[in-house]
């Protein structure tokens, strides 16, 4: 049986309390996406801006619980700096890890790769401390938690792209 | 009230209910999610074992003895109900599926007949998305405009415009009691009020009729729909009483096989009510368990069921209120009298969704999310609350270990 240490981990909890790069960017250039968890109306926006293929600036806002937020912070600081490219393998990798198929466990119905490419070409990437994340596929109903701010970061760099 | 006050029923009560000699990790389960859905009492699952080991045939048309008993125990589940909410007639009580059924049932067969361009809908703040969607559906299809009854201080309804708001209004939609705040609405008042503007009344009482005595027609009420997992019943079975005269004239909503008399290549003739309105093979099985848990609740008896809440609700105020003071806010009426056992929380800044996590993890089980009443979370300025609600079956030791498993989060997440 799972238990509260597994899903708050002591960084999750440090992000939790000391968000890093949060606020607004200003629109343009950066570009601002907002996305939903409608089973418990959190909320999250984010803001990317990107140049020559880098995301040279993220920033995060709205409201959530514990593990949407500090999920948020980590994903900015994973993804601050990196080239897009490696900023979409980077999502691949965490929405693997994040599938209740990804972590073994077992269980069909996995939602969370809707790209359709599943953990393929994603297992090279480093998680770095992103991996303190891995406990909440234990408590499945957190999970929306953890890929809501990843699932709109892909958002706003779609939409800087479109 | 003493504070022993809340025990009246709760350990009595308790043994009835199998789920609730459990344990979840190791301690002995604390059920607080009544409001999302009951426990069932052993009489209900023996009653519905019964129906499918003894008698289980569809109803209606049978000629063989088996389906007649079916037929049977289902009609008697049907005048129960009628009984249990004193309508008038049996044939006034149409299943559904659950309330949400009920109203769709009524905005679409009575609203597709009645509304169009310049008409209104009258709906308070407080409404679950069960009587805010399918009116929102309804006005796009026919155009007529969606008022709201606001949410003033201590989670009571706003009726200061209620004149102008109900001025040329069809229908006004309001629940009898909040399944957030647990404000129990002057539903008379406002249904006569309606009633002189030649507004109808639909009255949602998901949260009313398993705790309080219900009267339909001392409501006032023209249409009320309640559902049966929410009173000890089993789920997929819920209830719309609507006046006769009303079904009679109102159009059908399903249609196929047990609602019609008669069918030909060029047109139907629909079936008497309430059968005009319950299309297809019924809930039989749920249905006699509901009927068994309206014989439950009978014998517990509806009066004290409502003591022992306000008795429990009053208890539980105070705890929370002596324990953590302004760190935490129960939202809605202070006064236990003026509402139902539904506590909705917000303590310190913890979000709903970690102080359940905590609160689970000592066997404490409550509902973090915004309870499909989201106008009424944006009007309290919360994203959401963590919600413990009371039934028959709770009892202090219950409000004690939610007082506790409260301490415990504070400490978890204690800055």
């Amino acid at each position: 049986m799972a238990g509260l240490e597994d899903l708050y981990r002591e960084i999750i909890l440090d992000h939790y309390r000391n968000p890093r790069n949060r606020g607004e960017l200003e629109v343009p250039p950066a570009v601002q996406a907002v996305g939903f968890n409608p089973l418990c109306g959190d909320e999250v926006v984010v803001y990317v801006e990107v140049s020559d293929g880098v995301i040279t600036d993220v920033s995060t806002g709205g409201q959530g619980c514990s593990i949407s937020q500090s999920s948020a912070s980590m994903m900015s600081t994973a993804v601050k700096g990196r080239k897009v490219s490696e900023v979409r393998r980077l999502v691949r990798a965490f929405k693997h890890m994040m599938s209740i198929h990804g972590t073994g466990i077992g269980g069909a119905g996995d939602d969370l790769d809707d790209d359709g490419s599943g953990g393929n070409g994603a297992a090279d990437v480093k998680l770095g401390d992103l991996e303190a994340l891995r406990g909440v596929v234990k408590f499945p109903v957190r999970i929306k938690c953890a890929t809501l701010s990843w699932n709109t970061l892909v958002q706003a760099i779609d939409e800087t792209f479109a | 009230m003493s504070v022993g006050g809340g025990d009246r029923l709760g350990p009595q009560t308790k043994a009835h209910f199998p789920l609730l000699g459990r344990q979840v990790r190791g301690r002995p389960i604390v059920y607080l999610d009544s409001a999302a859905s009951s426990q069932k009492p052993r009489s209900v699952l023996d009653a519905m074992n019964s129906y499918y080991e003894t008698i289980n045939a569809n109803v209606h048309r049978g000629a063989y003895e088996i389906a007649a008993q079916a037929t049977e125990a289902m009609e008697a589940a049907r005048t129960a109900v009628a009984r249990f909410v004193n309508a008038p007639s049996a044939d006034e009580i149409v299943f559904t599926k659950n309330v949400t059924e009920a109203i769709n049932l009524v905005a679409r067969s009575w609203g597709g007949a009645n509304l169009g361009p310049g008409d209104a809908v009258v709906v308070t703040e407080m409404e679950h998305h069960a009587n805010i969607v399918p009116w929102h559906i309804m006005a796009a299809e026919k155009g007529f405009e969606l008022r709201w009854i606001g949410v003033g201080p201590d989670g009571q309804l706003d009726l200061s415009d209620l004149d102008r708001l109900l001025d040329g209004a069809k229908l006004l939609g309001v629940t009898a009691m909040s399944n957030v705040l647990g404000t129990l609405n002057p539903v008379r008042r406002l249904a006569d009020a309606a009633h002189d503007a030649g507004a109808l009344v639909l009255v949602d009482a998901a949260q009313y009729v398993p705790h309080l005595p219900t009267d339909v027609q001392a409501l006032g009420a023209d249409f009320l729909g309640f559902t049966g997992h929410k009173m000890c019943g089993p789920t997929g079975i819920g209830v719309l009483w609507a006046r006769a005269e009303l079904l009679e004239a109102m159009p059908p909503f399903l249609g196929g096989g047990e609602m019609i008399l008669d069918v030909r290549k060029d047109g139907f003739l629909p079936n008497h009510i309430p059968h005009k309105f319950e299309a297809g093979t019924p809930p039989i099985a749920e249905i006699v368990g509901l009927g068994a848990a309206v014989r439950y609740l009978d014998g517990l008896g509806m009066d004290r069921v409502r003591e022992h809440e306000v008795g429990l609700t009053a208890y539980a105020l105070r705890t929370l209120q002596d324990r953590y003071g302004p760190e935490l806010a129960v939202h809605g009426p202070s006064e236990p009298a003026c509402r139902g056992g539904v506590l909705s929380m917000s303590f310190r800044d913890i979000h709903p969704h970690d102080l359940s996590q905590v609160l689970d993890d000592r066997g404490v089980c409550v509902r973090a999310g915004h309870h499909c009443a989201k106008p009424l979370m944006r009007h309290l300025g919360v994203p959401a609350t963590t919600r413990a609600s009371l039934y028959v079956y709770n009892d202090t030791a219950d409000v004690d270990a939610l007082a506790d498993a409260l301490g415990a989060a504070g400490e978890f997440f204690a800055p």
